[in-house]
């Protein structure tokens, strides 16, 4: 196999093509469950093109409902290149937003561009606290990272809507309890000419790093050790837990991350709106993406497209909600289901000498 | 294995072809939307069929569909971020809406008030009471509806109603708007009889079905028969009183169907009101209605009808105490007014009328409610 040069051409095209086929076939057979219902599968699929891709509109359309899924999905692909499950992100994500706001509201007066920095950065902090002591809990009382993740998120709801209905509520917001605004100048703001904010760009250079960090360094080849086989890590003298709390707290960090931008660029405060379920919808992100960096930015862009033309489908047809729910579910059981064809084609096998 | 894959490859190129043919028929959509003299745009916070808030929402959105000359294109289960605001630009932009009415409460700030910045010459009616003169723009309106005197009359069904004297109300947050609505049924029950109490439960948000079940079944085992609620969709806190053989009180909209033995009556919304008014004003280019507001008078909430377990003293009662709120007479909040800690919250010989603004920072709960803020 050594022999063939062909080999990492072929394997990154077999990782093209196989999804790229599933997601055609699942257009496929959601065309035909439409049209089991009546409706014209052709002006489906225009819809879905023109709700997602059409126009710089839709463009921006996708994109925002993309970027925060980007972070998100990083809080469980990073971990995972532990060998570690964790679906806690959206525990991240509300107290990334919720700490924001506090720092927003504690530090509004002093400059603008301190201030962004103090929320994102706090933000990230929080959101790497919260998951590493997930894995905390794995490597010091063998509590299983999935389930410790998934409650620790109820209890950072929890601790989230009683600091917001409570000790933090702004006396204002009478009937939408939420902290104290964080002022316009505070405002993290749009991509320059786009109406798309900042937590794309974070959100493309986080998984770009991570990246870099899995790919190509020692830290990133210790981690997949670890993923690969812990004991055997541990017997080569890694350190084993110090790598699995460090890419949980980066994998946090993500999400934090992603709620901070939330508050600095979307909501100006905390509040209930910010418990949106992006944390969740990361999950699903990082595993169509294979957990790999890289392809969480495509895949996360598909999702916040099919999100996009869900809409229109709805406007257009007057079709329910849940008919995007059906083309998600296909597509994302299709390109999960053909997983088990790599290896298996022959246009991608490695030819043995 | 192989074999499927390769067919994989031929559908693909199959719908290639046809994604070129597809285009041709979009110009054909954006065509026939265009004809339309006004398209309005309506978008739902849960999804149009819940029995409850968005239902109520839907409901005027379909009468306004009748008018003639009017498109109305509908989203649901679009969430309070910048996915509304997509939303609203995608009707915009996409449908050519010029006419908005995004309806959960948490749109408006910053929502709605960013795509109105964005979007001067689009108007935007939000339902609920924020739209402050100077310092929201003009294409934006709130309207909403004097509820309580709807919960009121459900009171004083629900005191006719119940042999235990214990009421029970399950509600999503404990704020201003929803604390009227607690005090108001709980005061129109008392005018039955002072000894009748309602014991609230808070279940923390405004959808959580499996608490707000488990809520009902624990306010019946403690001895209540007549429950109602303010939370998004009272539809499971409504079956599970049917299932359970008590009596409830609905809320948003009519859930008589759901609970054809123990339904008395309802608190319901009439938001086709204010949805027509605003239509109309669009058509014909007058200036945006920016704050609207109504009762039973104006035809912003209606009670609905009586279910077959309500006594005739109970509809002659409410009857008469309806009659006065649609003269505009009847006050609900007067002196003199104690909380249930004993502190007095309104004195005696002042009275808020329905307008008044005090109302709407409510944050007590009145004497007989058994509950803490």
């Amino acid at each position: 196999m050594a022999s063939d040069r062909s080999g990492p051409w072929r394997r990154a095209a077999e990782a093209l093509v196989i999804p790229i086929a599933a997601l055609a076939a699942a257009m496929v057979v959601f065309g035909l469950f439409m049209a089991a219902l009546g409706q014209n599968p052709l002006e489906i699929y225009a819809l879905i093109y023109k709700g997602a891709f059409a126009s710089a509109f839709s463009w921006q359309n996708t994109l925002s409902r993309a970027a925060p899924l980007v972070l998100t999905a990083l809080c469980v692909a990073l971990p995972a290149q532990a060998g570690l499950m964790v679906i806690g992100g959206e525990g991240a994500v509300v107290l990334g937003g919720l700490i924001a706001a506090i720092v927003g509201h504690l530090l509004s007066g002093a400059a603008p561009t301190g201030v962004k920095v103090a929320m994102v950065l706090a933000g990230m902090a929080i959101g790497g606290i919260w998951i590493a002591l997930a894995g905390a809990l794995r490597q010091y009382r063998g509590v299983n990272e999935t389930i410790s993740s998934l409650l620790l998120t109820y209890v950072a709801v929890a601790l989230f809507n009683h600091f917001v209905e409570g000790p933090l509520r702004d006396p204002s917001s009478l009937n939408k309890p939420s902290t104290t605004y964080i002022g316009d100048v505070n405002m993290i703001g749009s991509l320059p000419g786009l109406d798309i904010h900042w937590g794309l760009a974070f959100g493309i250079g986080f998984c770009v790093a991570m990246h870099v960090l899995v790919r190509y360094t020692t830290y990133g080849f210790a981690l997949r050790i670890v993923g690969g086989n812990p004991r055997a890590a541990r017997l080569a003298g890694l350190p084993v837990t110090r790598l699995v709390l460090t890419v949980c707290g980066l994998g946090g960090a993500a999400a934090g991350l992603a709620g901070a931008v939330e508050v600095a660029a979307v909501h100006g405060s905390a509040n209930a709106s910010l418990i949106a379920g992006y944390g969740y919808a990361g999950i699903v992100v990082a595993f169509i993406a294979r957990q790999n960096p890289l392809a969480i930015v495509p895949v996360a862009v598909l999702v916040g497209g099919l999100s996009a033309s869900g809409g229109m489908l709805q406007r257009r047809l007057d079709l329910p909600d849940a008919t995007v729910l059906v083309l998600q579910g296909i597509a994302f059981m299709l390109i999960l289901g053909s997983e088990a064809l790599y290896g298996r084609l022959k246009l991608f096998r490695a030819r043995v000498a | 294995m192989k074999e499927r894959a390769g067919q994989l490859d031929r559908r693909e190129l199959l719908l290639g072809f046809a994604g070129a043919g597809a285009l041709g028929a979009l110009a054909a959509v954006g065509r026939a939307l265009a004809a339309d003299k006004l398209v309005v745009g309506v978008i739902y916070v849960g999804p149009r069929d819940d029995y409850g808030y968005n239902q109520a929402q839907a409901q005027a959105a379909a009468a306004v569909k009748k008018m003639p000359g009017i498109t109305v294109v509908e989203q649901e289960k679009v969430p309070e971020t910048t996915d509304v605001q997509k939303t609203m630009g995608s009707m915009i932009e996409q449908d050519g809406a010029t006419l908005l009415f995004p309806t959960s409460f948490g749109y408006f700030d910053p929502h709605i008030l960013r795509m109105a910045e964005k979007y001067p010459k689009v108007r935007f009616a939000h339902c609920g009471g924020l739209w402050t003169n100077g310092k929201h723009p003009k294409n934006v309106g709130s309207y909403f509806g004097y509820i309580d005197e709807c919960q009121y009359l459900n009171g004083v069904v629900a005191g006719h109603t119940t042999k235990t004297k214990k009421l029970g109300f399950i509600a999503a947050k404990p704020i201003p708007q929803v604390l009227r609505n607690i005090n108001a049924f709980s005061m129109g029950a008392r005018t039955v009889d002072p000894k009748i109490t309602t014991q609230l439960i808070i279940t923390g948000d405004w959808s959580l079905p499996v608490k707000e079940a488990e809520a009902a079944n624990s306010l019946i085992d403690q001895g209540v028969d007549v429950v109602t609620c303010h939370v998004d969709s009272p539809k499971v806190v409504v079956e599970t009183a049917e299932r359970r053989g008590i009596f409830v009180c609905g809320y948003h909209a009519d859930q008589s169907a759901l609970a054809p033995k123990g339904y008395l009556t309802g608190a319901e919304w009439s938001w086709t009101t204010p949805y027509t008014t605003h239509v109309k004003d669009a058509m014909a280019g007058n200036p945006m209605n920016n704050f609207m507001r109504g009762g039973l008078k104006e035809g912003f909430v209606k009670a609905g009808a009586y279910g077959r377990a309500v006594g005739d003293q109970a509809r002659k009662n409410a009857d008469t105490i309806k009659a006065q709120m649609v003269k505009g007479d009847f006050v609900i909040f007067k002196g003199p007014l104690k909380d249930n800690a004993g502190n007095t919250v309104i004195a005696a010989g002042s009275a808020h009328k329905q307008t008044d603004v005090v109302l709407e920072q409510m944050n007590y709960l009145v004497e007989g409610v058994i509950g803490k803020v």
